[in-house]
């Protein structure tokens, strides 16, 4: 109870907020149609009644928003080009296919740097650099390069999702390996433990908290990562494709409730591993 | 009679360091016989731990002759010839009690049935027993502490390293595992190597003192304690404890006068 209170107070107080901007920024059009039509310019209250439902205001209201949401979630076949849920489902699968595939290229990284003097001084600074690209400018090369060899649809987006997921499970898991202090290293090597046996019994376990850390970080970059992918693709499907067809007809509404679908997605995938962390961290006795 | 297991000639250890060279052990000479109990005592930076390493090939000597067994540290290392046990108990908090004493068994390849019977046979010795299951956290600092050495004891070798093994814990409790050491060292008969700072944990525990000093680290006294194997813990206020114990002092005392 305690903490939905405070919850509850700043949605609220962001809604009010939603709903003030949305008749700021919807009246122009109130008062151009009123001009147009030779009429008076409308009162404050009237103006307020005229900002709310507008087809395609500038800022929809957060009712629109959650109709259109709600319409195209559950009111049509998951089948139909309209359906968030299809959309959803094309971004998510590209999502999830690029964390594994970010995930264990971050890992197997990790994992050659702890190991390879020459790997840590050269992996991490390209690593670095790799993400100070922007990925709007990467993305659609890697989407033409791709095509020109015959594979599109998922495999390209699954490959910028990795781009930007491989970069945080990289950083984690060098952490995370490198965090068994000397003693434990020590108390190691007077059992006389290979290379691997250290590997799999010390610094893998001890890693664990990093990697789910990372992992949080990473499905979400995963997500990013599909959308934009989606957007050279000229708009065929997936959430990315319906926030670019939505601007392409000045579709505010459905821009705005694509990307609160995007939002709702991104905060369950966060959610599914945050409940696998819990469940792995308790087992292992490292619960904090 | 007395079989020599440690052996220390001339030994001398550099450490390369940004300031320049430090010389942590400086010409130490020292036997440890088989079935001693030796303390190492003496103010921080005499080389007491780095001596301990150097044993357990965790350091490696720039100078001199040092054998365990008859073989370098590092042959004996893998002979098994050594468990140690650091100031913390360094548990995995991801296995159970029984699972972190398991963790030498399973890296030297024991069998199942003998990780099993072992554990449960060194559980014994520290007194743990019906806490296999439990996970580290749900133990008491000194019950780590001794799951910690009933991990080092697990695979039988004859020497037992510790380095400041109780420094972490306090009085009370750490009188008590000086007891359960005594009890241990003379059912088990190994040879234990034991850093300390504290002067009557070194008497009340050592049939040997090795008294060190720092810069450069080195030995300034070796005391053969008169003291009978049988102690129980009101020795500590006899008149030969008590003179030991000024023995040490002046030991450490002198070590530090030419400072």
């Amino acid at each position: 109870m305690n903490r939905i209170l405070p919850v509850l107070t700043v949605v609220l107080v962001i809604v009010v907020l939603w709903y003030a901007a949305a008749v700021q920024l919807n009246k122009a059009w109130v008062y151009d149609q009123a001009e147009r039509a030779g009429e008076p310019a409308p009162g404050f209250g009237a103006l307020v009644g005229l900002t709310m439902n507008q087809d395609r205001p500038v800022l929809p209201t957060p009712h629109q928003v959650v109709v259109e949401l709600a319409k195209s979630t559950f009111g049509m076949a998951v089948t139909s080009k309209k359906s968030l849920v299809y959309h959803g489902w094309v971004t998510i699968s590209a999502t999830l296919l690029g964390f594994v595939m970010g995930t264990t290229l971050g890992v197997l990284l990790a994992v050659g740097i702890i190991h390879n003097k020459a790997m840590d001084l050269s992996v991490m600074p390209w690593a670095i650099a790799s993400q100070t690209i922007p990925i709007l400018a990467i993305a659609p090369m890697i989407i033409v390069v791709m095509n020109s060899m015959g594979i599109q649809g998922l495999i390209p987006k699954a490959i910028i999702s990795a781009f930007l997921s491989f970069f945080p499970v990289l950083v984690g898991m060098v952490k995370g390996l490198r965090s068994p202090d000397q003693m434990q290293l020590d108390l190691l090597s007077t059992y006389s433990a290979s290379q691997g046996q250290t590997f799999w019994k010390l610094r893998l376990p001890s890693s664990m908290p990093y990697l789910f850390t990372s992992l949080k970080v990473g499905i979400a970059a995963s997500l990013v990562g599909a959308i934009v992918g989606e957007l050279p693709t000229g708009a065929v499907a997936g959430l990315g494709a319906r926030l670019l067809s939505g601007s392409y007809y000045g579709q505010t509404v459905q821009i705005w409730a694509a990307l609160f679908a995007a939002a709702l997605v991104a905060a369950a995938l966060v959610a599914v591993v945050g409940a696998v962390e819990r469940r792995t961290l308790r087992r292992m006795g490292m619960a904090r | 009679m007395a079989e020599p297991v440690i052996v220390a000639r001339d030994l001398n250890l550099v450490f390369q360091t940004n300031d320049g060279p430090v010389h942590a052990l400086k010409d130490v000479n020292l036997t440890i016989n088989k079935g001693d109990f030796v303390s190492f005592i003496g103010p921080s930076g005499c080389g007491k731990t780095t001596f301990l390493r150097a044993i357990a090939a965790l350091e490696h000597p720039t100078g001199g002759v040092l054998t365990v067994n008859g073989m370098t540290p590092d042959e004996a290392r893998r002979k098994r010839a050594y468990g140690y046990v650091f100031q913390a108990a360094g548990l995995y908090p991801w296995r159970t009690i029984a699972g972190n004493i398991r963790l030498p068994l399973e890296i030297m390849g024991f069998s199942k049935a003998e990780q099993e019977e072992r554990i449960a046979q060194v559980l014994d010795l520290v007194e743990l027993s019906g806490f296999g299951k439990k996970f580290p956290w749900q133990l008491s600092g000194g019950m780590q502490q001794r799951a910690s050495i009933a991990r080092a004891l697990a695979f039988d070798a004859d020497i037992l390293l510790m380095d400041e093994p109780f420094g972490a814990l306090d009085e009370i409790v750490r009188d008590r595992l000086n007891e359960e050491v005594l009890k241990l060292w003379a059912r088990t008969g190994k040879t234990i190597g034991f850093v300390t700072h504290s002067i009557p944990e070194a008497v009340y525990l050592s049939t040997k003192i090795v008294v060190m000093s720092p810069r450069p680290g080195r030995i300034t006294d070796v005391i053969d304690s008169p003291l009978p194997k049988e102690r129980p813990l009101d020795i500590r206020d006899s008149a030969a404890f008590i003179e030991i114990s000024h023995r040490v002092r002046e030991g450490l005392r002198a070590g530090h006068s030419d400072e």
